[in-house]
């Protein structure tokens, strides 16, 4: 499996670039959980930036900070030059678009009526028509927003978000649980928007989503973030390109596989382990012997190139998707 | 694009399309009038229902059967002492007389009112059949006008419910469905003003209000020769006024609650009591007088109020300025601190 890193075509210079969104010491708590703990971040105009982790992370509540619907509790939110909490907070929600992990929109209503209310909130902004045609809703205009399938809703969803001309677009989660098919066509839709110069911020728990879509990702753990650049250079991190992943019959002790050489990581969760090497040529042979020395032996083996979720795993040691 | 435009269009589509909430708004008050109108329609006053207690064959018995007979009021049956408990119990009869000697004993009870109608009868019929003669002569006016029946009564009372249960329903259903479905907190995240939220709520309830008003009274008009007798400007004001109130009303029962039975509870909270005390299917007047104060001021009693005086009595609106001032307060009331506490998310 190849990574792709079309995002990096482009490779943004911070110094150069103008910031579109900046926070600084984010904090919110609720009850019984610390969401967002410190939390700093700058996304700049014209990028894709992506905020990865596991469920639970505190990804949806920064968003939601960033998008003036929560309180912080403490820090500053700056995005496209103004603040949540001046007088001018409905001249701030006419630049950007937001699409919110879990709304559900009026289910009687068609797409096109839909929209035309959406449309009418915001003082300048695209036709229904454009809109319909950028999110490829064309044959479902008069259809009623309940008859519509999940990437359609979504789709409808960020075609809601787009519908205002957004400088700031922000989209939770916009893919989970939809099929690759639709997936696809809403990377095509955040795509578009990125040539017309708009500025991204996504979250995503989909390690290719996050690759082949942002220029820029931070990766977020327990409310923190724990990573930051291009899905390349965090890759690159890793120190290693190359991942085995392997199961055996009877278990081999984690010190005889972190010594076998060109073994840069282990990583083990129950039957399975993952190893992360820099050079497959000399770390698999190694790894075949030292098993066969054990009088092991394999159950199942593959081997990729290193992903963004290995570069997760490696941080926290926890696979992206378990908790 | 009007930004309450076209909010307010999504609000009467959304309505419109839902077939169960154009039921309960139009059909079932409809429906009620006509139930209710036919089971209390004026007809030649019921008979009231008597047993005789004895055997047949008794002499006594007969005579008193032939009393009874003579009276166009009462229907009168020979059962036995069994029978005629059970009758009593079950409703079926009123009263029941048992030849005693010379004389008669009654069995009723006092706190059933046709119990104590037929014992007026069965008294005078009885009195007169032994050859009691009348001391003073009484005349009588029979009147069954239009504006005095049943049904003139009960249609006011219906409209004022179903103003109350299409405000409460209307707005909190819909706003606390929307809070669910993440739908407010993505409107916050619009530049829309809130306050157009809230106003489409008032302008779609304005379109829906009179045709409400209007389906019942139609029908009643139809069906039972239902007429209005005060103007219609101030029916017009009273239901403009009477639905905004009960809006106000919806709208800060849906202030808060975040799921649907929530707000079901809080609702049916708020409308039973006055479901049964404001005088909807029978006059408040009769709860004990110790009530009367917190029921009057119940904004459900103070619009029946006000459409019965328009409707059966014809009397402007400001010989009734009390009850308006109470439909205000709690207009006002309910819509400031609405405002004041209502959650987007």
């Amino acid at each position: 499996m190849a990574t792709q890193t079309s995002s990096t075509e482009q490779s943004v210079s911070p110094a150069t670039q103008r910031v579109a969104l900046r926070c600084e010491g984010l904090v919110k708590r609720f009850a019984d959980v610390t969401a967002v703990n410190g939390l700093d971040l700058e996304v700049f105009a014209g990028e894709c930036f992506g905020l990865l982790g596991p469920n639970g992370a505190g990804k949806t509540t920064t968003v939601e900070i960033l998008e003036g619907l929560t309180p912080a509790d403490e820090g500053k939110v700056e995005l496209l030059g103004q603040q949540w909490n001046s007088n001018d907070e409905r001249a701030l929600r006419e630049r950007i678009g937001v699409q919110l992990q879990e709304t559900q929109l009026a289910e009687k209503v068609t797409v096109i009526e839909t929209l035309r209310l959406f449309r009418s909130f915001y003082k300048r902004g695209h036709s229904i028509d454009e809109v319909i045609q950028t999110v490829a809703l064309e044959e479902k205009r008069d259809a009623r927003v309940g008859k519509l399938s999940g990437g359609q809703k979504q789709r409808l969803a960020v075609a809601c978000a787009l519908v205002g001309d957004p400088e700031l677009l922000f989209l939770d989660e916009p893919t989970t649980g939809l099929d690759p098919q639709a997936r696809l066509s809403l990377w095509d839709v955040v795509d578009k928007f990125r040539k017309g110069g708009g500025t991204i911020l996504l979250t995503t728990h989909y390690m290719e989503e996050a690759t082949r879509l942002c220029d820029r990702v931070a990766i977020m753990d327990h409310g923190k973030i724990i990573a930051l650049g291009t899905p390349l250079e965090l890759i690159e991190s890793l120190g290693a390109d190359q991942i085995i992943e392997f199961r055996v019959t009877s278990p081999i002790p984690e010190g005889a596989l972190t010594g076998l050489p060109a073994v840069t990581h282990l990583h083990r969760r129950g039957e399975d382990y993952s190893l992360t090497v820099r050079e497959m040529g000399v770390a698999l042979p190694a790894l075949l012997a030292e098993i066969k020395r054990r009088q092991s032996e394999l159950v199942s083996l593959t081997t990729h190139e290193a992903t963004l979720e290995d570069v997760f795993v490696s941080l926290t040691g926890r696979m992206l998707r378990e908790t | 694009m009007n930004p309450l435009i076209e909010l307010t269009l999504t609000r009467v589509r959304e309505f419109l399309r839902e077939r169960e909430a154009v039921f309960w708004v139009f059909i079932f008050p409809v429906l009620m009038t006509f139930a209710l109108g036919i089971a209390f329609r004026n007809t030649a006053p019921d008979k009231t229902f008597v047993a005789i207690e004895g055997d047949a064959s008794n002499p006594r018995v007969s005579e008193l059967a032939n009393f009874l007979a003579h009276s166009p009021e009462i229907s009168s049956s020979v059962v036995t002492p069994d029978e005629a408990a059970r009758s009593l119990r079950s409703g079926k009869i009123a009263i029941v007389i048992q030849p005693n000697g010379d004389s008669y004993s009654l069995r009723f009870d006092p706190t059933r009112p046709e119990s104590r109608t037929a014992r007026l009868i069965v008294d005078d019929v009885l009195q007169r059949a032994r050859g009691r003669n009348d001391v003073v002569q009484i005349g009588e006016q029979r009147i069954t006008e239009t504006g005095a029946r049943y049904v003139d009564f009960l249609v006011p009372g219906l409209i004022g419910m179903n103003l109350m249960g299409s405000g409460l329903w209307g707005l909190g259903f819909t706003i606390v469905i929307a809070r669910s479905r993440k739908i407010l907190k993505r409107f916050a995240a619009t530049p829309m003003r809130r306050s157009h939220y809230l106003l489409s709520f008032m302008l779609s309830r304005l379109v829906f209000l009179f045709l409400e008003v209007a389906a019942v009274v139609l029908f009643a008009w139809l069906a039972f020769g239902f007429t209005v007798r005060g103007s219609w400007l101030t029916v017009f004001l009273i239901t403009l006024l009477g639905g905004f109130t009960f809006s106000g009303i919806g709208l800060l029962v849906a202030a808060r609650p975040t799921t649907i039975e929530g707000v079901s509870g809080l609702m049916n909270f708020i409308m039973l009591p006055m479901w049964l005390l404001s005088g909807t299917f029978f006059s408040s007047e009769r709860f004990p007088s110790v009530l009367q104060p917190f029921i009057k001021a119940l904004p459900l009693t103070a619009l029946n109020t006000l459409l019965r005086a328009v409707m059966n009595e014809g009397a402007p609106l400001w010989t009734n300025w009390m009850h308006v001032a109470i439909l205000l307060g709690w207009l006002l009331v309910s819509f400031v601190v609405a405002l004041k506490i209502f959650k987007w998310q």
